[in-house]
């Protein structure tokens, strides 16, 4: 099971807890939106726009210390962009453990 | 350093700019959700350095490079290690950031930009377009020949008996046709458009219905000429 943390928003906030607050207001803003807009596009089979949304939520792996996730999030993209999403449900397991995750900070 | 951030993702420009205010040689003067609104900045206003990312919908990080004239230093930044070669094939992109950026990355980023000369780089990702550069265009208007460099020609539009020549720095009416001129301009970057306009299609900025946009000028284009300008286009 994948552990999302704070590791890498805490380096680049340093003392600047303003800074750090308002970046996970961000996150928490940024990421369901573009979780729904990555669901509505798998249900209407656009894999290709899915795969732009996967591109997205990816960089949030990363933020997030996913690394891992990260990597399968490349090749899932891949897969999109050639038309498969049959890693759609690994790849939601991720996004439903980091809306948990965004849900508890 | 004057700068700007263009990335569609909010937590994207948040850690540039955070990393920038940590950085007390960069100023952050202003950041774009996207190309076009930063392309229409950048005419109106210098500055030293870009912070791009490339993947944003419509109008991509590697479009803006191609489109801007004279670009300041590029500093682009994505998620993908693969555009890494593409990106240097410009010499306006001084450094590439993975995402996510650390400080580490950033301070050596930076202190490699000051390392080098603020002297701005010029465009050159296109041998073709290259050689075009250097090829000139004779233009007679009241018995002089006034010199032309074809590159810098952005559009020529019809006027009854004669042509407006719109290039970048200056316009000219000269007494011809647009049949005439359109034997004299290279095909690989002139493309008629509308019975009234040629346009030189590297400078196009954005495409929408039915008109292409150069700088700031709105061109018609025509139903029949539409398929070969959506031929010669690198579209994704």
């Amino acid at each position: 099971m994948i552990t999302p943390n704070l590791k890498y928003i805490e380096e680049l906030s340093g003392d600047d807890e303003a800074f750090k607050q308002n970046f996970i207001s961000i996150l928490k803003d940024e990421f369901p939106d573009e979780k729904s807009e990555y669901l509505e596009n798998i249900a209407a089979k656009a894999q290709m726009e899915a795969s732009l949304n996967v591109h997205k939520l990816k960089h949030k792996f990363n933020i997030l210390g996913l690394e891992d996730s990260y990597h399968f999030a490349v090749t899932y993209e891949e897969e999109l962009r050639a038309g498969s999403d049959k890693l759609h449900e690994e790849f939601l397991e991720i996004l439903e453990i980091i809306d948990g995750f965004l849900k508890s900070i | 350093m004057n700068c700007i951030i263009i990335d569609d993702e909010l937590s994207a420009r948040a850690i540039v700019k955070q990393l920038c205010a940590n950085t007390p040689e960069l100023d952050v003067i202003q950041e774009f959700d996207n190309a076009i609104e930063a392309i229409k900045f950048l005419n109106q206003q210098d500055i030293d350095l870009i912070f791009l990312d490339i993947h944003m919908p419509g109008f991509t990080g590697i479009d803006l490079v191609e489109t801007i004239k004279n670009p300041p230093k590029i500093v682009m930044t994505t998620s993908d290690t693969d555009f890494a070669i593409a990106a240097y094939e410009y010499e306006a992109i001084v450094d590439y950031l993975v995402k996510p950026i650390t400080a580490e990355r950033f301070t050596k980023c930076i202190q490699k930009i000051k390392a080098s000369s603020f002297k701005r780089p010029v465009l050159t990702h296109n041998k073709e377009a290259s050689i075009d550069n250097d090829r000139d265009l004779y233009i007679n208007i009241d018995r002089r020949l006034i010199k032309l460099k074809l590159a810098e020609i952005l559009m020529v539009e019809a006027k009854g008996d004669y042509i407006d020549i719109k290039t970048i720095n200056q316009n000219y009416r000269v007494h011809t046709t647009l049949k005439k001129i359109k034997e004299k301009l290279p095909e690989n970057i002139f493309l008629q458009i509308h019975r009234s306009f040629i346009i030189n299609f590297t400078k196009i900025i954005d495409i929408e219905d039915n008109s292409v946009l150069i700088e700031k000028s709105v061109i018609p284009i025509s139903r029949s000429n539409r398929p070969e300008l959506m031929r010669r286009l690198n579209l994704l």
